[in-house]
């Protein structure tokens, strides 16, 4: 218990606290979004987003960028990184959702049953990254032997070398911004790096919210969230709803990809288990289904995790979201805010 | 009530219970007097699978007991999930804590802070894992559903972690050097029983191999099979016995509907905790046959992917129904090994065959058998609708 060091850099550990806990809310989205609109959790979102820190690795990797510009040298590269992610996750949302979801939600199969579906695939995305270098050989086997035949020959392998190196481990790679104190309030320093992602968790956080209350199909969610059976009767086709819902997930999940970047600079296939578990953490927190729930949850969860491991070491930090789940369930399992997203005012 | 009387009341229930217990036993043999002999000749052939090393079944790349031990321990695992998964109705995702306390109770008490043998740890183990079931259930089984998937996974983790950091129970090293259960007749065992080798379909004597009975060796897997193997077949037959007493109708109870169950005056709680608890149980006397046999442990050797593959080995077999758990456990287990070049993509495969067997058999490949009673009240509500369905 090292109540000093807490005491000492607390505006500190709160901003940094802050900068997780943006990154936490953006993924948590998915999961209240989602939870509104079919009451399930969605086991493979947490994926989702490890293949978003995946997709903005290969774009850096791709167009070479290098970790010593500032925010506008860095600005280009991380807009194409964020377009690519936001597309990667957003549609592997809906492919899990199309695979995993659809068929059984439609047989109105046990919330449990479901899961486990949801499981499975989060086990397919996670793996599919774990063993790329493998599938990559075995991609390049079946290339050659086809064209063998015409005699030709293509070195799959070689090519994808930088991109399938370290399957199984982490990929770490340069900081897209040079982090350096813009800020001085006090005796603290306000790094950009920590500014940028707080702000921009914040701007998509308000879009969204935005979104859900003003457009047509930011109401036809809440509908289907409030009741499928009347939101259809009233023309709007649930399916395909759910469907954008869980591509609205994913893009999120695909932002939260770039922000993961640009404060850890390294990610690994197997990030989804703590990081999905803490994301829900959050989303519960604040009361699953609730947009504004899962922003508030997400802060707090980051600040708190924060808190907890200066005071009892860094190794103890996943315990901290762990405990604070089991307590938000036992003591107020519908969270902070409480609301759903159908109860939503619009 | 007097004390004396409740304890008269407790020692008639206590009979009456055991009386309860053994009568099914009996109406088998009355009913099927053909059956018995041949389960016993069914599970001398299973104990003489490491002896025989039939070809086809036997594994070329790797150590066919090991790999026959490794598969019994996944079995009792999947007897011990499917308490609580499949007769109660919870979502376990994180049972592999309960295995890792197991192996770590025998870890610390056989090697780390005593020496103790390892037949007196065994039921230590499972008691200590039993507590910890108690401990982790109390707080969360209020909790349903998906939320209770996520709760105990988290535990599982918490579980790890705590190990990891924590230097009295041998921290990110693990435990080396646990010692072997007690051998029989060592250092060359009682007699020796030789292996059989196979050139085609031909079986030949390999003198080579032959196991010593009953010592617990490094090379040797066969007695650790042979004991897991007992093992799991104490933990069936007592399964069989509370799954079809009042205990079990009482799960079945909370697993179909809790409200209903609870009204009708089932104490949900009590039974989910008890269910919950006696997972544990199993789920630790796995665990300390792993320990027994790998001698090493470390907490690396339990990530929360273990979980998975358990719940999956439940689900592919069919939750609810102990044999196809077993065959769930046997596929989890033992494809890998018998195709080894397959290792990479194993766990790829499984996510793929949970979203396809899910999908196409919500119930897995061998459904639970369903009581006369849930089948005749499926029939009924299948009537009642029909006659309220609006004529078109």
């Amino acid at each position: 218990m090292d109540f000093s060091f807490l005491f000492n850099n607390f505006i500190e550990l709160t901003v940094t606290g802050l900068v997780l806990g943006s990154v936490y809310a953006l993924i948590a989205l998915g999961y209240t979004l989602v939870y509104g609109v079919l009451q399930l959790i969605n086991f493979a979102h947490a994926d989702v987003f490890m293949w978003g820190t995946f997709a903005v690795a290969w774009v850096f990797i791709l167009t070479g960028a290098n970790g010593s510009g500032t925010l506008l040298q860095a600005l280009p590269y991380l807009l194409l990184a964020l377009v690519v992610s936001a597309s990667v996750s957003g549609g592997l949302a809906m492919l899990v959702e199309r695979v995993a979801y659809r068929r059984l939600v439609r047989k109105r199969a046990l919330s449990y049953i479901i899961l486990i579906s949801a499981i499975g695939a989060s086990f397919v995305l996670s793996e599919t990254m774990g063993i790329r270098d493998r599938i990559v050989e075995a991609i390049d086997g079946a290339v050659n032997a086809i064209l063998g035949i015409f005699g030709g020959h293509v070195d799959l392998v070689g090519i994808l070398s930088d991109y399938t190196a370290r399957a199984r481990g982490i990929t770490t790679l340069p900081m897209t911004i040079k982090p350096e104190t813009i800020l001085t309030i006090g005796n603290f320093n306000f790094r950009n790096t920590d500014l940028t992602i707080i702000l921009a968790a914040l701007i998509m956080m308000v879009a969204l919210d935005q979104f859900i209350r003003r457009t047509r199909l930011g109401r036809e969610i809440r509908a289907v969230a409030q009741d499928p059976e009347a939101a259809a009767l009233m023309g709007s086709n649930s399916t395909s709803v759910i469907s954008k819902t869980f591509l609205i997930g994913g893009i999120m999940a695909g932002v939260a990809a770039v922000l993961y970047q640009i404060k850890v600079g390294s990610t690994a296939f197997d990030i989804g288990v703590v990081l999905g578990i803490k994301a829900f953490t959050a989303a519960v927190l604040g009361g699953i289904g609730n947009l504004r729930g899962a922003l508030l949850g997400g802060l707090l969860l980051g600040i708190t995790e924060n808190y907890g491991s200066a005071l009892f070491g860094t190794q103890w930090k996943d315990v901290v979201a762990f405990a604070l789940l089991v307590l938000i369930l036992l003591v107020r399992p519908t969270g902070l805010l409480g609301q759903t997203l159908g109860r939503a005012r619009a | 009530m007097t004390t004396s009387s409740r304890v008269a009341t407790f020692f008639g229930n206590v009979g009456d219970w055991i009386s309860d217990r053994l009568e099914p036993v009996g109406a088998v043999a009355r009913k099927r007097p053909v059956k018995i002999p041949l389960i016993i000749v069914g599970v001398l052939l299973v104990y003489a699978l490491p002896i025989v090393n039939p070809p086809l079944i036997t594994t070329p790349n790797s150590d066919f007991p090991n790999v026959l031990f490794t598969v019994t321990v996944y079995a009792i695992v999947a007897v011990g999930l499917n308490i609580v998964t499949g007769y109660a109705g919870l979502l376990d995702l994180g049972y592999v804590g309960f295995y890792a306390t197991g192996a770590y109770v025998v870890g610390l008490l056989t090697a780390y802070h005593a020496a103790w043998p390892f037949l007196l740890v065994l039921p230590v183990a499972m008691l200590v894992t039993l507590v910890t079931g108690v401990l982790l259930g109390a707080p969360t089984l209020r909790v349903r559903g998906d939320y209770l998937a996520i709760v105990t996974m988290g535990f599982g983790e918490l579980i790890r972690i705590t190990i990891r950091n924590t230097e009295w129970l041998g921290g990110t090293a693990g435990i080396k050097a646990i010692p072997s259960p007690q051998s029989i007749g060592a250092p060359d065992g009682l007699f020796q029983i030789p292996h059989l080798h196979w050139e085609g379909l031909n079986p030949l004597i390999d003198l080579d191999r032959s196991t010593k009975f009953l010592v617990f060796g490094v090379l040797d897997a066969t007695p650790y099979f042979w004991l897991a193997l007992t093992a799991l077949i104490i933990v069936i037959l007592i399964e069989r016995l509370v799954k079809n007493s009042r205990v079990g109708r009482m799960w079945e109870a909370t697993r179909e509907d809790e409200d209903a169950a609870e009204i009708m005056g089932v104490p949900t709680f009590k039974f989910k905790l008890l269910a919950f608890a006696s997972g544990a149980f199993i789920g630790g006397l796995a665990g300390a046959l792993f320990a027994a046999k790998s001698g090493y442990i470390n907490p690396i050797s339990f990530p929360a992917n273990l979980s998975i593959l358990f719940v999956a080995a439940v689900v592919i077999g069919g939750s609810g129904n102990r044999w196809g758990a077993i065959i769930g456990a046997v596929i989890v287990a033992y494809l890998p090994e018998r195709f080894r070049e397959l290792e990479d993509w194993r766990l790829l495969f499984f996510g793929a065959a949970l979203v396809i067997i899910v999908s196409f058999r919500p119930q897995g490949l061998f459904p639970a058998y369903n009581s006369r009673r849930a089948r005749r009240a499926a029939r009924q509500a299948a009537r009642d609708a029909r006659e309220e369905a609006p004529v078109v």
